[in-house]
């Protein structure tokens, strides 16, 4: 691809394209924040299977990705969404009746592994999780391992500090660097060669973004022209990254998009709720995503008085009235 | 005035905030008992996330700690390689004291939040590590929040998630890691500490209306209760703070 070129599409074309069944996949945001929600949908809704999913704590997108059956393997940090599923229902579910394999990092870990991606290294070191089960316990067996050539032969190795003692440290974990066939994310703005400007915390989309070999975005605000370059210190990943831009307003619904809508409360205790019973889990993906066309066609279905009711306010970035109960 | 256990709870891990800690938490009562302190006992004390917020203004009580209200005045929003940098940096995260909760524990303080049986054919699965294991890892000192149970006090863990002093004195540095570990485990029925020489979970305090063999009774280990004294049940002040100021939509409490 032109690297220049006008990167705009849609999203059924953007997944169709990219999002191919055994793929090695990374979702952006965290737990109930800027998840790529309306990507996730249409994954589902595509019925793309076979998914190597990496994810740190990425929470909702993860559970109905693995609710939904697309995801083979999962190397995770965090599968919970805090308040709402303190353990994320359908991952428990999929890693307790084994339907998924799974490979557990901390969450730092995971973040080194992107950044390591992103920076064209195999590895980086860190001090955490010396001594413990995250160590020596591995999810993916050295056959499996040995055999799947896109993954790496050894879950992490420990090293002896090769500079003696300096910074006090005797010895090091090294964790082994991703490079994603796809990262998708959602951002509050990005142009149409795939500039892209987050507000609020960024996670670890920054490192996701740029140590994918593909990377879609999905935004908010979609811009035509070349706005964004003229407050660049607000960007935080340049166009040369990007393969696909997708305008989706409200793509992370019902997770929350700091300075334009907040989580909705009554769509994840009612996710949470369906979540728990096989039968009820169809049903919710039935009506919400298989039997809808779109991320507009799920919105509508919302109703707009859910919708104003997460509107963010301006000056706080949220729905300070919000009633979360 | 009349409390519940929850409330107990949060104020007595509050206590052990000080002035100028930068306090890691996690969700829920965590986070509750880092805006009860920073209400009521430690105003001068910074709240910190492990996705990159620091010092947010925290007008709203955040449900996750991804939530937008962590994000409102905060001194930088950053992300989660730069908050993970934060606690492993040994100037920095000298000042850094976590909260952290678990499905089990041992009488090191090691934690478990992975799962519950054998890893490979997990009877329970958990949420897993987060931050949990980093925070515990690289910081000075952790609380822990426990329910206080025999199947959550285990004599042997089934999945070590997070580190406490491994298995005794000299286990941390051994294995690599930097000093620190647990100073407290506040649970609903007393408060235990940790001992210098033997790095063995002692009891430290129990609340009005309970005894430390009641305490004893809802644990695997045996554990040294000689030190123990009543804990003070919580002020008016403090339970007026933490109702009408930390959560007053009730969504933790």
């Amino acid at each position: 691809m032109d690297i220049n070129s006008n990167k705009i599409t849609n999203l059924k074309d953007a997944v169709h394209q990219y999002v191919t069944p055994g793929c090695h996949l990374s979702i952006g945001g965290f737990t109930i924040n800027r998840n790529p929600m309306a990507a996730v949908y249409e994954i589902i809704r595509q019925e793309i299977k076979d998914i190597h999913l990496y994810a740190h704590s990425n929470g909702q997108g993860v559970d109905e990705l693995v609710g939904a059956g697309c995801i083979a393997r999962l190397e995770i940090a965090y599968g919970g969404t805090g308040k709402f599923m303190s353990t994320c229902i359908r991952f428990r579910k999929a890693v307790e009746e084994k339907k998924i394999q799974i490979e557990d990092y901390s969450n730092y870990q995971m973040t080194l592994r992107f950044l390591a991606g992103s920076m064209g290294i195999p590895f980086l070191p860190t001090r955490s999780s010396l001594g413990t089960d995250i160590i020596h316990k591995w999810g993916l067996s050295r056959e499996l391992r040995q055999d799947t050539p896109k993954v790496p032969d050894q879950k992490l190795v420990v090293l002896d500090n090769p500079f003696g003692n300096w910074c006090d440290t005797k010895r090091v974990v090294l964790v082994p660097a991703i490079n994603p066939d796809v990262t998708i994310i959602h951002v509050q703005q990005a142009d149409y060669r795939g500039n892209c400007r987050i507000d609020g915390l960024t996670f670890a989309d920054v490192e996701q973004a740029k140590a994918a070999k593909v990377l879609i975005i999905t935004c908010e605000d979609l811009l035509d022209d070349d706005y964004l370059k003229n407050d660049p210190d607000r960007n935080q990943i340049p166009f040369i990254h990007a393969d696909a831009v997708v305008h989706i307003p409200y793509g992370a619904y019902p997770t929350a998009c700091f300075g334009c809508y907040d989580y909705d409360p009554v769509y994840l205790k009612e996710y949470s709720r369906m979540a728990k019973e096989d039968i009820l889990f169809q049903t919710y993906l039935d009506n919400n995503i298989y039997k809808k066309n779109s991320h507009r066609d799920l919105l509508n279905s919302v109703g707009r008085e859910r919708l104003e009711n997460i509107m963010a306010d301006k000056n706080r970035g949220y729905a300070k009235k919000l009633d979360r109960r | 005035m009349e409390y519940t256990l929850k409330e107990m709870m949060t104020l007595v891990a509050a206590r052990e905030i000080r002035n100028n800690d930068i306090v890691f938490c996690g969700t829920g009562i965590s986070m509750l008992a880092a805006m009860a302190a920073k209400n009521i006992n430690a105003p001068q004390s910074v709240i910190f996330f492990e996705t990159g917020a620091i010092d947010s203004k925290l007008e709203d009580l955040p449900l996750a700690v991804a939530d937008s209200r962590i994000m409102y005045q905060s001194s930088s929003n950053a992300g989660l390689l730069e908050a993970f940098a934060t606690m492993q940096n040994q100037i920095t995260g000298a000042h850094i004291v976590g909260i952290l909760g678990a499905a089990q524990i041992d009488i090191y303080g090691n934690l478990n939040s992975t799962v519950i049986g054998d890893y490979d054919e997990p009877d329970v699965r958990f949420s897993g590590s987060g931050g949990a294991c980093d925070v515990a890892s690289f910081v000075s000192r952790t609380i822990i929040f426990m329910t206080q149970e025999k199947r959550k006090f285990k004599t042997r863990l089934d999945y070590l998630t997070s580190p406490g002093y491994l298995d005794g004195p000299g286990a941390r540095k051994k294995a690599g890691l930097p000093g620190g570990g647990p100073d407290k485990v506040v649970t609903n029925m007393g408060v235990m500490a940790f001992d210098d020489v033997t790095c063995q979970m002692y009891l430290k305090g129990y609340y009005p209306g309970i005894t430390p063999e009641n305490i004893l009774e809802n644990m695997e280990f045996h554990i040294d209760i000689s030190r123990a004294s009543e804990v003070l049940p919580p002020t008016p002040e403090e339970l007026t703070l933490l109702r009408e100021t930390c959560d007053p939509q009730r969504l933790i409490l």
